[in-house]
């Protein structure tokens, strides 16, 4: 056939970099804006927030939710929700101590106690894609059953770790100077990153979450990869767990009560789509980063506990407006 | 009594609309005169939407002027159209399905008691008058999600002509409608233009615009190319004028060396509606499947490919029998689906060009368990190029592609793999005319690489133009088989609706039901 007039807007060269593109950077600039911003405010605001040392407290802070909020991303991602992870991290966390105390070797208790929540994970994930329940309703009975499992090994009370143990350079530890759980959040984040940009399954994931129907008829094991999301949560919750309980130096059976909420808000603030399909994983951990610098200045600040918790709030909704009028793409 | 003498309902001369620059419309005049279909045809692209978004408020032109009935207009926003008499129905219709169809008429403007409370008594006889004004008789307590797409829309037009519209445009309408409900769509427009509306009507559908417009505008580029008289023109010349170019061949045919292997079914049904069908398209053939809309071929389509899960008989391709229980194996024996809800069951609208088209092949581009993005970009970029999708990168997101080249970047996703049997339900929907030959050149290449092809579309010349061999379907079972070059419209029509002789050329009976 002859001359197609197409109106090639086709450019061969600019698309080249990995992913880069106008609007998802919007994205991400929009929200490191609103750190920036804040960051500026609390040097200039809070007393002693701007060093070295105060830096490693924020990120050692934030770690525990920048770690569950890592799991509850790739959850999100395919539009579903992990309410439980909360309670996972008392089940880990409990659990690793009670085998601690049992004389099982540290790192199988650790990763004992890792196994408890990933199996829960697992339960979620098969009853959510399999008997097509919906995630909300799934995740929150298991939030109040795991609590109630965590309750139920300790008769209610806290399990402080025996003597001493190697698992509190987990909450303690530092390599280089580097506190071991900021280490560990680093990890994970790269980690996820990586299977999630550079793996067929990561893909796989996002198209899940973007149009399910369409990611089953190309092919993809859709209830698989909603089972598995599931499972990294549960992973995750666990990791989360772990450091919990070796920062403060027992299981606590109260411990992670409404950090599910946190994470939840660490996610969206990083600008990760409720509705599935859309989002990144270092969005989240620079959302957690915001979460941990608004208390920690806070604090600073001397603002009492009851103002932070409003002002926390209220940084929280104006952070997703201002990213979802300035960044987003209209749907 | 001269049309010509009339006073246009509406008029617009010399209208010009930028985007950041970019000239989307160009001295464009337009009149719509009493009692007159005027179809506005054009590509993707060419400038249609603007030009009734204008109309309809939403964008205010850069230049030109807009008379409704002789007077000056401008309208700022879309109560300033309203108000002036100009109402859409947009193809995405816009009803809430919970509630009843005299609620839904009712929308924005209840009536309501002298305490303030809604008058229900009254909602329902205005609902009643509203529909009889459309001639529909409809029961306005049933709710509106009972209905079919087509008497929704019905009530959409019962709203618009309620508010005193003058002129109704109407978008892409037989979108989503059967035939039977196109043809009672038909009917009422038909009836409007008698009781002295102006109707705007868009379509890509060349037989329906004739069947219905009395006067056609084409535009391209942003540009009025031509207004004619139905009359005075014929398709061949509208086409032409919507492509800038003579489409003689639209339908191509390579020579093509048809040979055994390819997709064999036997058998095949799902036990309940659908079959047993047996058919085969053979290596490097194109084959047709057509049939009136619910005769069961998306449904063949749907179990050849394991997308349902009931399923009786067996399915070869390339001479050996493949086990399929779901897509991926169909993938894996080499069988591609393109399904025929693009938006639905096709696209990740939030994602990229790279990640549509690649979704069903990542794992060929892999090594060690990682991705290798250097080979899927080049992939995809030359796929692109061989379907010349127009996209600002590889990475835009596919929501912002026009309709014709997302359909293209589906055709591209079953390319990727490679497949020896493709299964085209409906290619070409709600495609601009350029796209429309794309996939037709590139179907045509597939087959003369010696893939096998199934097409299943409701366009029958669509079907006569591109098959070797066409197959009907009516009520779940194969009614007929004819030869493609020689079939024609009047047999296909009658071996699909089974009203006259069952017997076609080839005389194939229908086949056996095994149970009701």
């Amino acid at each position: 056939m002859s001359s197609e007039k197409s109106v090639k807007v086709q450019d061969k060269e600019s698309p080249g970099k990995s992913g880069f593109r106008f609007d998802t950077f919007w994205d991400r600039w929009g929200i490191l804006g609103v750190l920036t911003l804040l960051i500026i405010y609390m040097s200039l605001f809070a007393p002693f927030f701007l060093s070295f040392g105060n830096a490693f407290n924020v990120a050692q802070s934030i770690s525990v939710n920048a770690v569950l909020a890592a799991g509850m991303t790739v959850v999100i991602l395919t539009a579903g929700i992990d309410l439980s992870v909360g309670s996972m991290i008392a089940v880990s966390g409990v659990g690793c101590v009670i085998f601690l105390n049992l004389g099982v070797p540290p790192v199988l208790a650790v990763l004992g106690g890792i196994l408890l929540t990933t199996l829960a994970g697992l339960i979620n994930g098969l009853i959510i894609s399999y008997l097509m329940l919906p995630a909300f309703i799934v995740t929150l009975g298991a939030l109040t059953y795991l609590r109630g499992i965590a309750y139920s090994l300790t008769d209610g009370k806290p399990v402080p770790i025996d003597g001493e143990s190697p698992l509190q350079f987990i909450g303690s530890g530092a390599i280089f100077g580097v506190p071991t759980t900021v280490l560990m959040m680093a990890t994970i984040y790269l980690l996820l990153w990586f299977v999630l940009e550079r793996t067929r399954y990561g893909r796989h994931i996002y198209a899940v979450g973007g149009n399910k129907e369409a990611a089953r008829l190309a092919g993809i094991k859709v209830k698989r990869v909603l089972t598995s999301v599931y499972v990294i949560s549960g992973l995750t919750a666990g990791i989360a767990g772990i450091m919990f309980a070796s920062r403060v130096r027992s299981g606590q059976v109260t411990g992670g009560e409404g950090y599910e909420l946190d994470a939840i808000a660490a996610v969206i603030l990083g600008g990760t789509s409720l509705f599935g399909g859309r989002g990144r994983i270092f969005g989240t951990l620079v959302g957690a980063v915001i979460i941990g610098v608004l208390s920690n200045g806070l604090i600073l600040m001397g603002v009492p506990f009851y103002t932070q918790l409003i002002v926390k709030g209220a940084v929280i909704v104006l952070a997703v407006a201002l990213d979802y009028f300035k960044g987003r793409p209209r749907s | 009594m001269a049309q010509n003498l009339q006073v246009p309902l509406l008029k617009l001369s010399g209208i010009g609309k930028s985007f950041s620059g970019t000239r989307v419309l160009h001295q464009i005049a337009f009149e719509v005169l009493p009692g007159e279909v005027h179809a506005v045809m054009g590509e993707n692209g060419a400038g249609k939407s603007t030009l009734m978004k204008i109309l309809a408020g939403i964008h205010l032109p850069d230049t030109g002027s807009m008379k409704l009935n002789g007077q000056e207009v401008k309208f700022f926003s879309p109560s300033d159209a309203l108000k002036g008499g100009i109402s859409i129905i947009h193809q995405e219709l816009n009803v809430v399905p919970e509630m009843s169809i005299a609620d839904n008429l009712a929308l924005g403007n209840e009536p309501r008691t002298r305490l303030g409370l809604l008058d229900r008594r009254k909602v329902e006889t205005e609902a009643r008058e509203k529909l009889a004004r459309v001639h529909s008789n409809l029961d306005p307590l049933q709710s509106m999600g009972s209905l079919s797409i087509g008497m929704q829309q019905v009530v959409e037009i019962a709203r618009a002509v309620a508010q005193d519209s003058r002129i109704l445009i109407l978008d892409e309408p037989t979108a989503a409608l059967s035939t039977s409900e196109s043809s009672q769509l038909f009917e009422l427009i038909r009836k409007m233009r008698s009781d002295g509306m102006g109707l705007i009507y868009i379509s890509h559908r060349m037989q329906e615009v004739w069947e219905l417009a009395d006067r056609i505008t084409v535009l391209r580029d942003g540009c009025l190319v031509s207004t004619s008289h139905r009359v005075d023109t014929s398709q061949h010349i509208v086409v032409n004028d919507m492509i800038g170019r003579d489409i003689e061949s639209l339908f191509l045919r390579d020579e093509r060396k048809i040979v055994p292997g390819g997709l064999s079914v036997s058998g095949l049904g799902d036990g309940k509606r659908i079959g047993p069908v047996s058919f085969e398209v053979r290596s490097g053939e194109v084959v047709g499947l057509f049939g009136l809309v619910g005769a069961g071929r998306s449904e063949i389509a749907r179990l050849i490919f394991g997308a349902d899960q009931v399923r009786l008989g067996s399915v070869s391709v390339d001479g050996s029998r493949v086990i399929i229980t779901d897509p991926p194996s169909a993938i894996a024996a080499g069988i591609g689906l393109l399904s025929e809800d693009r938006k639905g069951q096709g696209l990740l609208l939030n994602r990229d060009v790279i990640d549509n088209v690649a979704l069903p092949s990542f794992g060929s581009f892999q090594r060690f368990g990682v991705l290798q993005f250097g080979r899927i970009r080049s992939a995809v970029r030359a796929v692109s190029d061989r379907l010349k999708i127009k996209s600002s990168s590889d990475s835009q997101l596919v929501s912002e592609l026009s309709g014709g080249n997302q359909q293209k970047v589906l055709v591209a996703r079953w390319l990727e793999i490679k497949p020896r049997v493709l299964i085209m339900d409906e290619p070409t929907r709600g495609v601009d005319i350029g796209s429309k030959a794309q996939i037709y050149r590139t179907v045509n290449e597939l087959a003369s690489e010696g893939t096998a092809v199934l097409i299943i579309s409701s366009d029958i010349s669509e079907v006569l133009g591109i098959s070797d061999r066409i197959i009907v379907v009516r009520d779940g079972l194969l009614s007929g088989e004819f030869n493609g070059l020689v079939a024609t419209e009047e047999a296909l029509m009658l071996s699909a609706t089974g009203i006259e002789k069952p017997n076609s050329e080839s005389g194939a009976e229908p086949q056996k039901r095994s149970r009701t």
